[in-house]
């Protein structure tokens, strides 16, 4: 199947403000198909505002270039829409593994509640408090624990 | 039902006016970058920024797969009166209190109409209505968070969150402008109209800000900052233009 090979090669393709997560992991990857000799590859931005989404594009693009597949095209759609849930369970250990706390699960709507208790990816506390929901990126908050005094951060739980 | 002509203008109508907002109010929010009271605040106002800039360009993407121009076109080169900004996202940044209050008022207002549009009839924008509602769950849980600190703060702060209150509350009323297609609309089933977002607005944030201590004004006691939908705008809208397009008009066509 050609498309669990495209896939398979996209796992090398790591999302740039995070190095330990593919972004076929981090659920991005919405679409792989094959049309008449052509690979078209359809990601969905995590964020509208994401200014890595561009570059993951073209990170896509040299990728299937240099796989050999040199008839392809890179297109950002919202017909899938990202949402949290869709990292795999081993994006959520490249998450930790990168010092960031994983986002919950959730069913579609995100509480305030959810981002209070973070669990602290140092020391597995939850006696941590919320500083801010908005943080270095578009998808982290910042954290900070009160067991292990460590500031950290989390990525976002998303609806 | 047959979709017209009429249906048609009136839903780029809709997009201008949203996508203007967010263009504009995030220029707003930029200015904050380096500026902030605190460290927090100011990465907070820059990432709205960055996510208001962001949607305003999905939402005129669309316009220009409807047949308008690109979007770097559309945001870079028109006429101040080309623009359908409301008066509230024009004003100066001022003071944080104004600032947040106009954060508060816009986000809340912003949420509920992407709740609406998310079962709009055209796929294009419901889908990134649906996007933008998670995204924006973030700026209303912002807003709400600093109103209640700044509420139950000191004698000081309570006192000038009700003064910004009573300052951006008719220009957030300007939002809810009547656009020239309301009814068809309505009726096609692709967005419930600004009456009905207004309504909403309106039970969502006065228990709110009543629950801090606060007050919101009467609608009956205030004149709505109305014209923006128009193309009539305060004397805020064309300097922050040209310093947004500045770099732009150096060299139009250059390649980045």
């Amino acid at each position: 199947m050609i498309k669990d090979t495209i896939l398979h090669l996209l796992e090398d393709v790591m999302d740039p403000e995070i190095p330990t997560l593919s972004i076929v992991d981090l659920g991005i990857v919405t679409g792989v198909e094959e049309l008449d000799g052509k690979i078209k590859v359809t990601l969905t931005p995590t964020f509208s505002g994401c200014p890595a989404l561009r570059v993951m594009e073209d990170l896509v693009r040299h990728k299937l270039r240099d796989s050999g597949y040199v008839n392809n095209e890179v297109v950002t759609s919202f017909a899938v829409q990202w949402n949290s849930n869709m990292i795999s369970e081993k994006g959520l250990i490249a998450l930790k593994k990168h010092g960031l706390a994983p986002p919950p699960k959730h069913d579609g709507y995100i509480e305030l509640d959810v981002l209070s208790d973070t669990p602290c990816p140092l020391c597995n506390s939850r006696n941590t408090t919320m500083q801010s929901p908005f943080g270095p990126t578009l998808c982290r908050s910042m954290h900070y624990c009160n067991n292990c005094k460590n500031a950290f951060e989390a990525f976002k739980p998303v609806g | 039902m047959e979709l017209t002509e009429r249906h048609v203008e009136g839903l780029k109508e809709l997009l201008y006016k949203m996508a203007d907002d967010l263009l504009i109010l995030g220029h707003r929010n930029s200015e904050w970058t380096g500026l902030g009271p605190i460290l927090e605040e100011d990465i907070a106002f820059s990432s709205m920024a960055q996510d208001k800039i962001g949607q305003a360009s999905a939402l005129y993407e669309i316009l220009h797969e409807m047949g308008e121009a690109a979007p770097d076109t559309i945001a870079f080169t028109r006429n101040e009166k080309d623009f359908h900004c409301s008066h509230l996202v024009e004003m100066p940044i001022g003071e944080y209190d104004f600032s947040l209050m106009r954060h508060f008022f816009y986000d809340h207002a912003d949420a509920l109409r992407f709740e609406m549009l998310s079962n709009c009839i055209f796929d294009s924008v419901s889908m990134v209505a649906r996007k933008f509602r998670g995204e924006i769950k973030y700026h209303t849980m912002h807003a709400d968070a600093w109103l209640k600190q700044l509420a139950h703060g000191n004698e000081e702060s309570k006192a000038r969150m009700q003064s910004a209150i009573n300052e951006a509350f008719p220009l957030a009323l300007g939002i809810f402008e009547p656009g020239n297609y309301e009814n068809e609309l309505i009726e096609a089933g692709i967005f419930g109209g600004e009456e009905a977002l207004k309504a909403a607005w309106l039970d969502k944030i006065t228990p709110i800000v009543e629950a801090v201590g606060l007050k919101l004004p009467a609608v009956s006691d205030v004149t709505p900052a109305l014209g923006g939908r128009k193309g009539y705008h305060t004397e805020h809208l064309q300097p922050l233009l040209d310093e947004m397009t500045e770099v732009f008009r150096i060299d139009p066509v250059a390649e980045w």
